[in-house]
């Protein structure tokens, strides 16, 4: 979208390894991003109010305030897409950091060409939708981004929005974990299907009614998820 | 009865109660007969022996009042004789301990003789013997009968006493028999006999009850120790015995207090050991994994502007990148097998097709790269299991991979089979095989047969993917033929938390190379 590529992206960069650090920001500025790094985890916030970035990418191993606690302070007071770094692909740390807030994670070690893949995946805005969808009472406008059930608007993050966009672009379609991976959070390559549980878990809690019973969006037991045609 | 003899073979108690009563009930029944026995025969003895003494007076009397009669009366004898028992059936106070009994005159050689008695009796009152013996010589003797009298119910046991009584006139020889009853003395013994059963009775009871109570102290502790093993068995060592007083089971709650103690102290210790040396290869991996990303990064950049560089810097690129991939590999692979060992890995369940499984290996770059041909055999359809679907496309990617890497066949072949709770999942290559030791340690960790040494590779992955196997209650098997081929069968289960009894334990064996 023209008015987003005026300028160029900003990437904070929150890690306390100084090569890695370096390393990244080595790489995204060579994709043509604006990186700015943080090395402890009591600055970030003073940074990021500063910085204004459009993405951050946070190592969760930090000194001062731990990455959890970052995430969870930056969510309060932006939706901002953030991608951990982690060296722990344990699940439970990788749910843990998603239930805080995180779009999306990278395990430690990555290639480039992942992490640039996620990062802009990020950037990325549902470009290929033009017109403002509407499905039953929802009401979705891809150039405002915002959506609303039932005339209230619906406070969800970029990464929701994207993820809703995506199914009911195509209402009936069944898409497979894998193929959202690959359209919303942009990876190349095999990833870990339970990002997409955590993202449609918390999405469906705030556009259903129900969210143990969805009727917008329904799970297809071995594949993958479908919006369904409200009556 | 099965039941029964399941509760004999499991209870000390009822063992040592049951047999303390048969024995007790044996020895008291031993006893009670004897001393019956002796109460019987004393009470015979003195009955007999007051018998004879009375029937010898009224046979004294009888001989004597004939000798009189025939001096003076002009009476038969018989007649004499009839009266003299009328007499002394008469001459008795008030009750009649005793019944008499008169034959005769007796005749050589004849049985025939008229009887007169003083009550109505069978003639089998009189025995045989006796009575022969009475006609034959002259003297008192004695028997013992049953004595019953016409108009009584029962028969009752008795003495007779018999002698010859001779009228001193005609010569004409008579028998009188005097009949004791033994009522009395039966009477008394059945009391003793009912006392002796009812006291033994009581005593065999009181023995078996004291058995039990008595055992039941020895066996209550024990029975404890048992709840108590059985529960360390299960691996709670929290549990203690309750030690009171110094006896033998005191010693015996100590000593098993101790053994709990120094086992808990000793598995804590191991524990604790694998613990920390599990937690320090996770930690070893965890912290080589930020340099080794920065490195990695760095190697990238580098590859990806390798055409810039002279022939020996960009050959150095290449290597660095070629190895780091390895490096990666195997840090991935020993983090993973920690992980295992820690026993830190749970599944994340969801329904897989096993053939939509064979379809994505065949389709991964690997395999579209290789000379082999890869095909899917199935003929049952899907093959639905419950599983965690990135575990198991590692394994089927890894077997995938072996056949192709290390078996220098040119074909391989991938059989899905769908059972009643199982799913099976073949991956056979024709190429070079193995001889059986190998096979052996095919899953070993850091193992490679030495084709494949060359080749690269970590040596992790086939033991990956038996705990990946296993970890769904299924297994991964081997087999080989050296010159024909390698298969290796994944067995899982349809539920992992419903595994078959017998996960078709003999697919081995039934396997035709």
């Amino acid at each position: 979208m023209v008015y987003r590529r005026t300028k160029r992206d900003r990437v904070l960069i929150v890690d306390d390894d100084a090569s890695l650090a370096e390393m990244l920001s080595i790489v995204l500025d060579s994709e043509g991003l604006t990186t700015r790094i943080c090395r402890s985890g009591d600055q970030v916030l003073a940074v990021f109010g500063n910085f204004k970035p459009d993405v951050v990418l946070l190592d969760l191993m930090l000194p001062g305030m731990d990455g959890m606690a970052v995430c969870r302070r930056i969510r309060e007071k932006s939706a901002v897409p953030i991608i951990m770094l982690t060296a722990k692909s344990d699940t439970s740390d990788v749910v843990r950091g998603l239930e805080v807030g995180a779009d999306d994670y990278i395990t430690k070690p990555f290639k480039n060409q992942e992490l640039v893949a996620r990062v802009k995946a990020r950037l990325r805005r549902t470009d290929q939708l033009a017109e403002t969808l509407v499905f039953g009472d929802i009401v979705l406008d891809p150039v405002g981004h915002t959506v609303t059930r039932k005339s209230e608007p619906l406070d969800l993050t970029p990464l929701e929005f994207d993820l809703l966009a995506c199914l009911l672009s195509s209402p009936e379609q069944v898409f497979s974990r894998e193929t959202l991976l690959r359209k919303v959070w942009g990876y190349h390559h095999p990833g870990d299907t339970k990002l997409v549980n955590v993202h449609m878990t918390r999405l469906r809690s705030k556009i259903e009614d129900d969210a143990d019973n969805p009727t917008v969006i329904k799970t297809v037991r071995g594949v993958g998820y479908q919006a369904v045609t409200p009556p | 009865m099965r039941r029964a003899v399941r509760w004999w073979r499991r209870s000390i108690q009822t063992r040592v109660v049951t047999s303390t009563i048969l024995l007790s009930a044996l020895v008291i029944s031993l006893t009670g007969w004897a001393l019956l026995h002796d109460v019987a025969d004393g009470l015979a003895d003195g009955r007999q022996q007051v018998a004879i003494a009375e029937a010898q007076t009224g046979f004294e009397s009888a001989q004597r009042q004939l000798d009189a009669a025939v001096e003076g009366d002009a009476l038969t004898p018989s007649q004499a004789l009839a009266e003299m028992v009328d007499t002394l059936s008469s001459n008795r106070t008030q009750f009649r301990s005793y019944q008499l009994v008169l034959r005769g005159p007796l005749i050589e050689g004849s049985r025939q003789v008229p009887v007169r008695s003083s009550a109505a009796m069978s003639p089998e009152a009189l025995p045989t013997a006796l009575s022969d013996k009475v006609s034959a010589t002259r003297g008192t003797f004695w028997a013992f009968t049953s004595l019953d009298i016409l108009g009584e119910s029962e028969s009752k046991p008795a003495i007779v006493v018999g002698s010859q009584l001779q009228v001193p006139s005609s010569g004409d020889r008579y028998a009188l028999y005097y009949l004791f009853s033994m009522a009395e003395q039966q009477r008394t013994l059945h009391l003793v006999r009912n006392a002796l059963a009812l006291g033994g009775i009581a005593m065999v009871v009181l023995v078996g009850a004291i058995a039990g109570l008595v055992s039941r102290q020895v066996i209550n502790p024990v029975r404890l120790a048992r709840r108590i093993a059985e529960r360390y068995a299960a691996g709670n060592f929290e549990q203690r015995m309750h030690v009171s007083g110094e006896d033998d089971i005191a010693r015996l709650s100590t000593g098993f207090n101790q053994m709990a103690a120094s086992l808990q102290v000793q598995i804590r210790r191991l524990e604790n050991l694998s613990r920390l040396q599990q937690r320090f290869v996770s930690d070893v991996s965890h912290e080589l994994r930020t340099p080794l990303t920065t490195v990695r990064m760095a190697s990238e950049v580098l590859y990806s502007n390798r055409d810039r560089f002279d022939p020996q810097t960009r050959r150095s690129a290449e290597l660095l990148q070629a190895e780091l991939d390895r490096f990666e590999d195997l840090l991935a692979d020993l983090l993973e097998i920690s992980r295992f060992d820690a026993g830190a890995v749970q599944l994340d369940l969801d329904s897989v097709d096993l053939v939509a499984v064979a379809q994505r290996a065949i389709a991964s770059p690997l395999v579209q790269r290789s000379n082999a041909k890869v095909t899917i055999v199935n003929h049952d359809g899907t093959a639905m299991v419950e599983a965690d679907v990135r575990r198991i496309d590692r394994i089927v990617r890894n077997l995938v991979a072996n056949a192709i890497k290390y078996s220098q066949s040119a074909r391989v072949e991938i059989h899905v089979t769908h059972h009643a709770d199982s799913a099976t999942f073949e991956v056979q290559d024709f190429g070079i095989g193995m001889e059986d030791e190998e096979r052996s340690m095919v899953f070993n960790r850091f193992w490679r047969a030495d084709p494949a040494r060359a080749q690269g590779g970590t040596g992790l992955g086939l033991a990956i993917a038996r705990e990946d196997a296993e970890l769904h209650g299924g297994r991964l098997e081997v087999s080989s033929v050296r010159g024909e081929g390698t298969r290796f069968i994944l067995t899982l289960p349809l539920d992992p938390n419903r595994p078959p009894e017998r996960l078709t334990q003999n697919t081995v064996s039934q396997m035709t190379l």
